[in-house]
């Protein structure tokens, strides 16, 4: 495995009103590595997720994708986030496309892909993610799991550098979690670079190559999968292990 | 749910900090407290009011002409009251059109990378429009009943009201069935017009 930095933050620090949501976050994510990001709720997972494309603002530090700081606006801002691939909790799928026109719509109006390339291409996505005999229907007559599919499709047609994909589980019925899990273990095996905040341990172990474990705003721990779950080093990694895994 | 009351005007169309409006450098809270003054304080005026306004004010005291024949010229100041006063109704309704839009998906097409415009264009606005065919529809109703109100209104524009008044005026009609007769004339325009929009409505509906 290369250790290329692709996304670095140093020192990242960001409020909501008097709220220190990110205090002082360092935090490197390699080309290829997949890092799992845990944590109790509150302690800032989906704020950091969304500091990388700029979903969220921050206050100060740095953050930088592939060697470049990030834009703060304007097109260069754009250019960046197609290159950083994001999934949702509520899939966030575009309610008046087709499946295949959610796919073909970035590719289309920000890589200026044709038509048909796009198609070809989102056809090949939607087959990977198990779901191009749906490819004509809208979102809405979709289960939640093969929405998610759609969303990780359509992140994916835009051959990004990276994706984020924040709690991208949560909202499924127990039933169609391990279908959404098992396209990202795939993904994981491919070599593409992922952070994941998820709750889903098993996941975790099997696909992860870094746990980064919040609390409070802060980076508490990192460590390999094995070793955080099996010997966490910090009492609140502790505390919250033995909470989750009590049930 | 709980969001907050307008997610996506929240974060999309108002925040000066969107990186859209400041790179046009347009003064986005100056344009905003201007279009709430407007739509606020016309919305919220009688349109007999906003008539009077145009035609009393404007047109006969301050003698702003737009036209060389008095019928005319009545005529265009009761097309402009009527459009100011109709177009506050229009936006409205096409704000909360936006409003219906979840902020997830606005957030969606801008980690593809889409532009504020581009996001406007493909996602916010068709999606907006759709939800407001019904709603607009209303409010073209409306505009056709308030016609009456432009002959009330001092500018004495010969609409259907004023028109059926001066036939009981000069006794050409017996006043029931002349009524009847007017309004089953605005019957035949607005309720196609009802159903049109309902059905168009029906026909572009956005499931969610
Ligand atoms: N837009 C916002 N405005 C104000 N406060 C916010 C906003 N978004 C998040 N917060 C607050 O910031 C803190 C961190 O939120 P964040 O969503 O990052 O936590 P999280 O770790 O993802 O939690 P969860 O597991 O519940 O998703 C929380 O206390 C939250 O209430
Ligand atoms: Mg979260």
């Amino acid at each position: 495995m290369t250790s290329t930095p692709l996304v670095v933050l140093e020192n990242v620090n960001k409020h909501f009103g008097d709220l220190h949501v990110l205090r002082d976050i360092d935090l490197t994510v390699n080309s290829g590595e997949v890092v799992v990001v845990i944590g109790p709720s509150g302690s800032g997972k989906s704020t950091l997720c969304r500091t990388m494309n700029r979903l969220e603002t921050i206050d100060s530090g740095v953050i930088s994708l592939d060697g470049q700081p990030l834009p703060a606006e304007g097109r260069g801002l754009a250019k960046l986030r197609s290159d950083v691939g994001m999934v949702f909790q509520s899939f966030n799928l575009f309610a008046h496309k087709t499946v295949l026109q959610n796919v073909t719509l970035g590719p289309m109006k920000v890589l200026r892909q044709s038509k048909a390339d796009a198609e070809a291409r989102g056809m090949e996505l939607l087959d990977r993610v198990r779901i191009g005999n749906q490819a004509h229907k809208y979102p809405a007559q979709l289960s939640g799991g093969q929405q998610q599919r759609v969303a990780i499709a359509r992140a994916l047609a835009m051959n990004p550098k990276v994706i984020l994909f924040d709690e991208p589980t949560s909202a499924l019925d127990p039933e169609m979690v391990q279908e959404v899990l098992d396209v990202m273990t795939d993904l994981a095996s491919e070599g593409m670079t992922m952070v994941v905040v998820t709750h889903e341990m098993g996941f975790a172990r099997r696909a992860a190559n870094r746990v980064v474990f919040m609390a409070d705003g802060q980076i508490v721990e990192e460590n390999t999968p094995d070793e955080f779950f099996t010997n966490p080093r910090s009492e609140r990694a502790q505390d919250f292990l033995s909470k989750i895994l009590t049930h | 749910m709980d969001r907050p009351a307008h997610p996506v005007q929240r974060r999309l169309l108002v925040r000066p900090r969107c990186p859209a409006h400041r790179h046009a450098g347009l003064p986005v809270p100056l344009l905003r407290g201007l279009s709430t003054a407007y739509v606020e304080g016309i919305r919220n005026s009688p349109l007999t009011l906003v008539l009077l306004f145009c035609g009393l004010g404007l047109n006969s005291a301050l003698g702003l002409s737009l036209a060389d024949s008095v019928a005319w010229d009545v005529f265009w100041w009761a097309v402009i009251g009527l459009s100011a006063y109709t177009a506050c109704f229009v936006s409205e309704s096409l704000r909360a059109g936006i409003n219906t839009i979840p902020l997830g998906q606005v957030e969606a097409a801008r980690s593809l990378g889409l532009t504020f415009t581009q996001n406007l264009r493909l996602i916010v606005i068709p999606q907006a429009l759709r939800t407001v065919v019904g709603p607009l529809g209303s409010v073209l109703i409306a505009l056709t009943k308030n016609t009456t109100v432009a002959s009330v209104a001092g500018l004495g524009v010969q609409e259907a009201s004023r028109e059926m008044k001066l036939m009981f005026d000069q006794g050409v009609a017996p006043v029931l069935p002349t009524f009847v007769g007017f309004a089953i004339g605005f019957l035949i325009l607005t309720l196609p017009m009802g159903y049109f929009f309902g059905w168009l409505a029906k026909r572009v509906a956005v499931v969610r």
